[in-house]
């Protein structure tokens, strides 16, 4: 295994890995806690449009991507808060359109998609330098903005209406928050794909929360397990030439499962004692 | 102190889907006021209130608050929303829940300083919870939370509280210790809460109001059965408290 780390395919997956768990521990926070989770499926789907769009243009798809994930999660914001349609009906809507859209421009687009594949199901030993540097753009964006504006993304998943009555632009920001999701997606693509992206965005955050009820200290513990979850799940995919993308997310599901288990069993023999002593 | 006018509703209606929730509401709340609004569930408690901060627009008439419109006037408001509606393994701390209270003074991109700080812990001192500040919020009882929620709104001193629904997540013997807190708060502030428990509210506040659709204001808590039948739309029990002597049961 160590061995592997001399190569720059490997460093540079690596590299993926660490920039993935960023984005995803920060927003994947608030994703878990504003329960937005459904929305960022369909925020992730509906990345494939751009991905269709970048190959129709000739541009790289991860380019794409980020411009049409923006702007359909801001386009699936103003629907969802300024017409009386349900929000997971457009949901439902969003998903399917921007996947559609993507057949549709692959369809159009001049000779074969190769790689196509790897957008679904993401292939982390492939990463192209240039899509490691547009990740570590995406993520200074995200860290900067949630630093900044920490207070009112706190206060808007917390609690809409008494931010809304103290002054907290929270329309805005709730548009701002559906962008950082689809600005994650866009880091997240090329690690575990459109298909897989969800787990990344959820179960770091849930198996964070098991732990802390500070936001900021759940933010660090995230980003932690997702270093683990893509290191740990980037080596088994390794040794046992398995899909990386599919083996980072089972990883990721196995460990937080036992973390539930075992904090289930903690719980009993706490309790089991607190009867005993009473008794 | 002469009692000032801090809210005016002119010939309120709200529809919702064209459907009447609020029909020509006229009320004024002032300053030294202690108003409890009672009405079945449904009959628009809540509409009313958010009506008031702002929150939703009504299709006629005219709100005023302190002299401008609900949103410029919010800002003098402490409102304190139903608790059910809030995720209770949330992670957030008590005092970070108070300080949301001064967001108004500090805006979106500073952070909290000295006086807010200080503020949010004379807040939860006159609550009785500042021992409770690094608590997480979801696992306090429903009193102490109710509590908690109070503090945020006073870290503003707000000159009027609104509460929705303040005893419904309160058990029975909380609730005197919960009125106990609005009888001192009362001093400084008007106070509106809005309640289908009639009993509760009854015995503390000085003036009650029913809400159907429609708003009854009596002035004063002596409230008939056939008023509260009007509101209820069906006969209902009548309990007296406090200085009756006895107990009045209607037939149903």
């Amino acid at each position: 295994m160590f061995e592997a780390l001399q190569y720059q395919f490997m460093q540079n997956a690596l590299a993926a890995g660490l920039l993935a768990a960023v984005a995803c521990g920060i927003v994947g926070v608030y994703v878990v806690v504003k329960k937005v989770v459904f929305i960022s499926g369909g925020i992730a789907h509906a990345s494939f449009g751009g991905i269709g769009l970048g190959y129709l243009l000739g541009i790289n798809p991860v380019l794409g991507a980020m411009v049409f994930t923006v702007a359909a999660s801001l386009g699936f914001g103003l629907v969802t808060r300024r017409t009386k349609l349900p929000e997971d009906t457009a949901v439902g809507i969003l998903w399917a359109m921007g996947m559609a859209l993507g057949i549709i421009f692959i369809g159009l687009a001049p000779g074969y998609a190769p790689d196509l594949f790897s957008y679904l199901f993401g292939n982390i030993l492939t990463v192209p330098f240039f899509d490691l540097m547009l990740m570590l753009i995406l993520d200074v964006v995200i860290v900067a903005l949630v630093v900044t504006l920490y207070k009112g993304f706190l206060y808007l998943a917390f609690d809409e209406e008494f931010s809304t009555v103290s002054g907290v632009p929270a329309e805005s920001l709730y548009l701002l928050l559906l962008c950082l999701v689809a600005l994650t997606v866009v880091v997240l693509i090329r690690v575990v794909g459109i298909i897989l992206v969800i787990a990344l965005l959820t179960i770091p955050a849930a198996l964070a929360r098991q732990f802390t009820y500070s936001l900021k200290k759940m933010m660090l513990l995230a980003i932690l397990a997702g270093i683990i979850f893509t290191f740990s799940g980037l080596w088994i995919s390794y040794a046992l030439n398995l899909a990386s993308g599919a083996t980072i997310i089972l990883v990721s599901g196995t460990i937080l499962f036992i973390s539930l288990g075992i904090n289930r069993l903690r719980r009993r023999t706490q309790e089991r004692e607190r009867t005993a002593s009473a008794a | 102190m002469t009692a000032k006018e801090l809210v005016k509703l002119k010939n309120v209606w709200v529809h919702h889907d064209n459907i009447p929730v609020l029909e020509a509401i006229n009320l004024s709340i002032e300053s030294n006021d202690f108003l409890g609004i009672i009405g079945p569930n449904g009959g628009g408690k809540t509409t009313l209130l958010k009506v008031i901060l702002g929150l939703i627009k009504p299709s006629r008439g005219t709100v005023t608050v302190l002299g401008t419109s609900p949103e410029r006037g919010r800002k003098h408001i402490g409102y304190i929303s139903q608790l059910n509606l809030f995720d209770r393994d949330f992670p957030i701390r008590v005092f970070e829940v108070v300080l949301m209270g001064r967001y108004n003074r500090a805006g979106l991109i500073r952070g909290y300083n000295e006086a807010d700080k200080n503020a949010a812990v004379a807040a939860l001192k006159t609550v009785d919870m500042l021992d409770y500040k690094d608590r997480q919020v979801g696992k306090l009882s429903g009193g102490e939370q109710q509590r908690v929620f109070i503090a945020r709104a006073l870290t503003t001193n707000p000159k009027l509280l609104l509460l929705d629904e303040p005893t419904a997540s309160i058990d029975p013997g909380m609730q005197a210790e919960f009125y106990e807190l609005l009888e001192k708060l009362k001093e400084n502030m008007a106070i509106v809460l809005v309640s289908h428990d009639i009993s509760a509210v009854s015995i503390y506040v000085n003036e009650i109001a029913c809400l159907n659709h429609r708003l009854f204001y009596h002035g004063s808590k002596e409230v008939s059965a056939e008023e509260l039948e009007k509101t209820y739309q069906c006969p209902i029990q009548l309990i007296a408290h406090g200085t009756v002597p006895h107990r009045v049961l209607r037939e149903h």
